[in-house]
């Protein structure tokens, strides 16, 4: 029985399991190194003296106009108009992780307030929000993110808000499974059989038992989100040149086909991209490992223990 | 079931109209004067009042719009502002290389995520599972215009200094009269386009396949005496093709914008990429017709999805 | 002949947390056409053993022997061991509704058993399986071996479940609690079906089941366990009539069937956790007659004339052993009590209405003009099948579901229509008590604030005062109040049980109502709880609204019982009256259905009471 009981709410116990993760270790640890990239991307301008929008024609750039491989002067070499692009990453970094952290923590907020609603009110409230789920996730983003730059040009509020709104339905399908099957449990009854409202039944009887999912969806959307962010700069309707953004560095890189001769230009980027979802999504694992033990990864050894109620009585 | 239908059919309009409620209201209503932008800059009062009459513009919001959908459906996608070309007719000529990049990586996808799936699931832990993981992980983290550019580096151009060609930098062959060739021009991007929702579908499958295989019908199975082939594949994958039809339906918006970002990397030039071209070039009837014409196509994929879900589950169907 | 031989067999399941220790040194024979019973509380290592017969227990430690018609089961390759199963070794399990797969046909099901193991035509295939359903009583075989699973009733997909297994006429047929997720009165027509196949094809039966009595009553042989241990092995009479284990003879006397009025004489404690590995009896921190011996050495194997044997130091049968007699609670005098009307429903009918596709209104009647009175200080007990409407008629009268018609009044005053300030005052007088012990608990809260929560949501006695009544209710109920901080988890079921009652306490309600208060619990566990809520109503005079499918279970709390079939009451009456004296033939057929004599008669209950077809 011990086991079964540290399982559940221990805080202590979850970090110990995240920590013993060691994929999970090395995934935080990026993220933490990332965050202070990004953090002081000022003191790594200021460090090298070069501005993160500030041309090198002369060192920057090869007498013959091409830009210049990593050396001494530019760690991770120049872009094609002389910029450092290891300045450039550092800046890009914090759009790529505000854009991550906001647009997930939002959508997140969205998606767990309808799911709540839906799943817990039922009926038509459910039926109409259910359909409203389908109908986002029916809507081509890419298209519809076209039509509106087309309108209303670029710009990074109107990114945030595409991303925001195409990616809540996610979490608030989940949360509604799970509200649905909760307020089905007899513990939501006898609270309403105590006198308990909505509200009440809500938040202290439904939504702390939705730790684990609302942590680990946040989490995911996290990667997500960014790699939306690098796409929409990527097709030129995200951020806006000169700011530097990881997807607008890759743009330019592949403008002209440039990285096939100057592959720094893609490699750093690219590599920085990849390294940080793929961070955010370990970093998900390992949570859900740690937080819902009994979810994928362990349902053989759950299968196997199925047989020995030996602790219940 | 009828009801099902008919609720399925029913929201397929409603998706219809949102979309082209928001195309409408989009380009029609909200910023300044359309008729203005057709007609152009240097347009006289009198040229853009003449334009505003010939587009109707004039006449009630909800009479526009019923005209707009009219027009829509009975094909009249109107004219590019570029090259005064009609709509449907850019839209058709750049149909064969979007549909084949998105047929090509449908079919991809599927036959790398199922039996990676598959394979994970029936020996959790195993080495193979965690290789089936490790793919997983990589191919929901690795953004596709990252891979297509590392794809281009790697397979053509790193290739080509050495002095031969794997694969071409990238462009369309149609399909006749060389199938061949339409294919190798289409692998990387299909590869490029197919990774993501591969790993995407390998998560699911292992996850669905694994509950499934924990259900007391495939110990029936089991004790039926069938062999563990027969009790995975015929009694277990078969569980599973319902979520997975669902997901399916579910990923059809978002192919098109991968084919969007894919057409990009590679030049291909399909209707993506016009519609990027027409946001450059601020032709707005072009990405008019794309976003309609893409809704169309969603409405209708996802109406095949409904019914081969019905087909799939007994439940539905009696 | 003996088709089976089950040699000091010990399985051990790894586990996040170590071995489980399922099953220790079991031995047991099954002879060719016996009823075999293998009976124990969850966690018995019961059901594990059952598949380690069928060779299904992936990634078990087993040693021993399971021998099979002469040949050892765990030194078969796989391949020889798949061809046994289906074939010579079938199995049937509990749950019919998941046993079956969903998207293939029963015929397709069946046919693929009988194409596994002989080379037969398609066509041949599907005219056995149309004898087979025949057999077991399914209408119209010939058509209805195309339908899918979800086209028939749970006792109807039990019966395709057994056709299944028996199609290929196996010498061995194991039968994992086949009765369980069914409702008293199919149970017993599955059990006389069963019984009857094992007649006619020549089919031994190993059941598994948690009802002793049930199994003692229609089993050849039964074997008792207990945390994995074989506890008794003997002819199933003598097992019932004269148990040599003192679990044994717990188990049996504190079953409600045996003592119909008074505190019940439960077996204190639970269970031991099996990841411990046992050195000494495993039941002695529970037994009555527990000597010191019994808690340092195994115990030897006792053999006794009647062919029983029993694992215990006990040289005597246990029911021969007076300190072997599990306890009985003393009794308090009951309280003073008044005779008025706590409860009173009146005429309380509930309809879904509802309209198909082509305008046709369908209603769903669930209620059909129920009545009834609940004096103060007594029980009343709702007894009947899923599906009767028990359990909407106890939320109708929590006022947490409005009826179409009907009132419901509550000390005099209606519970209907009230204002929502008036509502929540209602709420103290009315509490209730869920059935499932894991469900009816937050998991993420502690057990003091889930005690506390009506205090809290009734806005009633804060900080210490609160505190300091949620103690008094944990003590009241029989938990330490020092597990004031845990999780639900920390507890076992009937421990939760108890923190549902102790929440139902806490605002001194006018009535409780107890929606199947016990049914998820193991027979000696259930016995502790029906004590405590009896010992609460002499103590407190508490009116309570007691709800069960259970009969033995109602009989022994009830002044009076109610009984319910679709909707409506067929019959009501005192207690005992009703019990030996039943007007209702429905109530005639309950009580059959409850009585261990009567189903081993298997008389008159072989045929399917309906088509058994869902809409």
């Amino acid at each position: 029985m011990s086991s079964e009981i540290k399982q559940r709410g221990s805080l202590e116990l979850t970090l110990r399991r995240l920590l013993a993760d060691r994929a999970g270790l090395v995934a935080m640890l990026f993220i933490i190194a990332l965050v202070a990239a990004a953090i002081g991307a000022d003191g790594i301008a200021a460090l090298t003296g070069h501005g993160p929008t500030a041309q090198f024609l002369d060192v920057g750039l090869t007498p013959t106009g091409l830009p210049v491989p990593p050396s001494g002067e530019f760690l991770f070499g120049t872009d094609q108009l002389g910029r450092d692009v290891l300045v450039r990453l550092a800046h890009g970094a914090r759009i790529s992780l505000s854009i991550g952290v906001v647009a997930s923590l939002l959508a997140a907020m969205i998606g767990v307030t309808i799911g709540l609603v839906a799943g817990y009110f039922g009926g038509w409230v459910d039926v109409v929000l259910g359909r409203l789920m389908d109908l986002v996730m029916s809507i081509p983003v890419l298209l519809c993110m076209l039509s509106l730059v087309a309108v209303f040009g670029p710009s990074l509020p109107l990114s945030l808000s595409v991303i925001v709104f195409f990616s809540w339905t996610t979490m608030g399908r989940v949360i509604r499974g799970q509200v649905l099957s909760l307020k089905e449990r007899e513990f939501v009854l006898a609270s309403r059989s105590m006198g308990a409202g909505h509200l009440s039944i809500m938040f202290t009887d439904i939504l702390p038992n939705l730790g684990a999912p609302i942590i680990i969806y946040t989490t995911m959307m996290v990667p997500t989100s960014i790699i939306f962010e690098a796409t929409l700069s990527f097709l030129g309707l995200g951020i806006v040149p000169p700011a530097p953004s990881w997807g607008g560095m890759l743009a330019e890189a592949a403008n002209n086909s440039i990285y096939m001769f100057a592959w720094w230009l893609v490699l750093f980027p690219g590599l920085a991209l990849l390294f940080t979802t793929l961070s955010f999504n370990i970093l998900g694992d390992a949570l859900r490992d740690a937080l819902d033990p009994a979810s994928m990864r362990n349902k053989l050894q759950k299968k196997k223990k199925k047989p020995s109620v030996g602790t219940a009585s | 079931m009828i009801r099902f239908i008919a609720s399925r059919i029913g929201f397929a309009a409603l998706v219809l109209v949102m979309l082209s409620g928001f195309v409408f209201t989009l380009f029609f209503v909200a910023p300044g004067d359309p008729a203005r932008i057709v007609a152009g800059e240097r347009a006289t009062e009198a040229q853009v009042a003449q334009v505003r009459e010939n587009l109707g513009l004039d006449r009630p919001i909800i009479e526009q719009y019923f005209s707009f959908v009219g027009r829509s459906l009975s094909g009249d996608l109107g004219y590019s502002y570029r090259n005064q070309q009609p709509v449907l007719e850019l839209i058709k000529n750049r149909m064969p290389a979007t549909i084949s990049l998105c047929v090509g990586a449908v079919v991809l996808w599927l036959l790398m995520g199922i039996p990676i799936g598959i394979m994970s699931a029936r020996r959790p832990g195993s080495l193979v599972d965690r290789l089936g993981q490790g793919f997983v992980l990589i191919g929901v983290s690795f953004p596709s215009f990252v891979l297509g550019m590392a794809a281009l580096y790697f397979l053509y151009f790193v290739p080509r200094q050495a002095g031969f060609t794997l694969f071409p930098p990238g462009g369309f062959r149609p399909f006749l009269p060389n199938p061949g060739l339409w294919a190798w021009h289409l692998m990387l991007p299909w590869f490029t386009l197919a990774l993501t929702s591969a790993a995407i579908y390998a998560r699911l499958t292992r996850g669905q396949l694994l509950e499934v295989l924990g259900e007391d019908y495939i110990r029936t199975a089991r004790a039926k005496g069938l062999s563990e082939r027969k009790v995975v594949y015929k009694h277990g994958v078969r569980s599973i093709f319902s979520p997975l039809t669902t997901q399916l339906g579910a990923d059809i918006a978002a192919l098109l914008g991968g084919a969007l970002v894919t057409e990009q990397v590679f030049g291909l030039q399909g209707i993506g990429s016009l519609a990027v071209q027409s946001v450059q070039t601020q032709d707005r009837p072009v990405i008019i017709g794309v976003v309609m014409l893409a809704g169309f196509f969603i409405v209708i994929a996802n109406l095949i999805v409904d019914f081969l879900y019905i087909l799939l589950d007994p439940r539905i169907r009696t | 002949m003996t088709v089976l031989s089950v040699r000091n067999l010990n399985i051990d399941l790894p586990s996040g947390d170590g071995h489980v220790h399922a099953a220790r040194d079991v031995s047991f024979d099954v002879e060719a056409e016996e009823l075999f019973g293998i009976a124990g509380e969850s966690g018995s290592g019961k059901s594990v053993l059952s598949q380690a017969i069928m060779g299904l227990l992936p990634g078990a430690i087993i040693s021993g022997e399971i021998l099979f018609e002469g040949r050892n089961l765990l030194d078969l390759p796989p391949r020889e061991m798949q061809r046994l199963r289906g074939n010579r070794i079938a199995m049937i399990s509990q749950d019919p509704l998941s046993g079956l797969h969903p998207f293939y046909t029963v015929g397709a099901q069946i046919t693929e058993a009988i194409r596994t193991h002989r080379k037969v035509s398609e066509a041949e295939a599907l005219q056995e399986a149309v004898d087979i359903l025949g057999r077991v009583g399914i209408h119209d075989p010939d058509k209805r071996v195309h339908d899918y699973p979800h086209q028939f009733s749970g006792g109807m997909r039990q019966r395709v479940m057994i056709a299944m297994a028996i199609v290929l006429r196996p010498a061995l047929l194991i039968a994992d609690e086949p009765t369980t997720a069914l409702d008293v009165t199919v149970q017993a027509q599955i059990i006389s079906l069963l019984n009857q196949m094992r007649r006619e094809l020549g089919t031994a039966i190993i059941m598994v089941t948690h009802d002793l009595e049930l199994l003692s009553s229609i089993a050849d042989h039964a074997m008792v366990m207990y945390a994995g241990n074989r506890m008794e092995l003997g002819p199933g009479e003598a097992v019932l009539t004269a148990p040599a284990h003192p679990y044994t003879l717990g188990l049996l006397r504190s079953s409600p069937n045996h003592e119909s009025r008074g505190a019940l004489p439960s077996i204190p404690g639970q269970p031991p956790s099996l990841l411990i590995e046992q050195k000494a009896c495993a039941f002695a921190p529970r037994c009555a007659a527990a000597m010191d011996i019994c808690h340092k050495e195994r115990p030897p194997l006792r053999n006794f004339a009647d062919g029983t044997r029993s694992l215990c130091w006990l040289e005597d049968k246990a029911s021969n052993t007076a300190a072997a007699l599990p306890a009985i609670p003393e009794e308090p005098p009951a309280v003073a009590q008044s005779s008025d009307i706590v409860v009173k429903v009146s005429d309380v009918r509930l309809t879904y209405g509802g309209r198909s596709l082509f305008g046709k209104s369908i209603n769903l009647d669930v209620l059909k003009g129920v009545s009834l009175e609940l004096p103060r200080g007594k029980t009343l007990g709702i007894v009947g099948e899923s599906g009767c409407g028990k359990s909407t008629l106890a939320r109708i009268i929590a006022g947490l579901l409005p009826p179409t018609s009907g009132d419901v009044t509550i000390e005099g005053q209606s519970v209907l229509g009230l204002e929502r300030h008036d509502w929540v005052e209602m709420r103290k007088r009315v509490q209730m008590v869920f059935q499932d012990p894991f469900g009816s608990l937050n998991p993420r809260r502690r057990v003091g604030s889930i005690i506390g929560d009506p205090f809290r949501i009734q806005k009633v006695a804060h900080g210490a005062a609160r505190k300091n009544k949620v103690r008094e209710l944990m003590e009241i109920v029989g938990l330490n109040p020092e597990h004031y901080n845990r999780f639900p988890s920390e507890f076992s079921g009937g421990q939760r049980q108890r923190i549902g009652i102790a929440r139902a306490l806490a605002l001194n309600p006018s009535i409780i109502i107890f929606d199947e208060p016990v049914s998820a619990l193991d027979v000696s566990i259930q016995a502790q709880i029906l004590n405590l809520i009896a010992r609460l109503q002499r103590e407190l005079g508490l009116s309570y609204l007691f709800i069960s499918h259970d009969l033995a279970v109602v009989r022994h709390v009830s002044s009076e019982i109610l009984v319910m079939k679709a909707g409506q009451v067929v019959e009501r009456g005192e207690t005992e009256a009703l019990y030996h004296h039943p007007q209702h033939p429905y109530t005639r057929e309950l009580l059959a259905a409850a009585d261990p004599h009567y189903r081993k008669s298997g008389g008159g209950l072989a045929d399917p009471q309906s088509s058994g077809a869902t809409p």
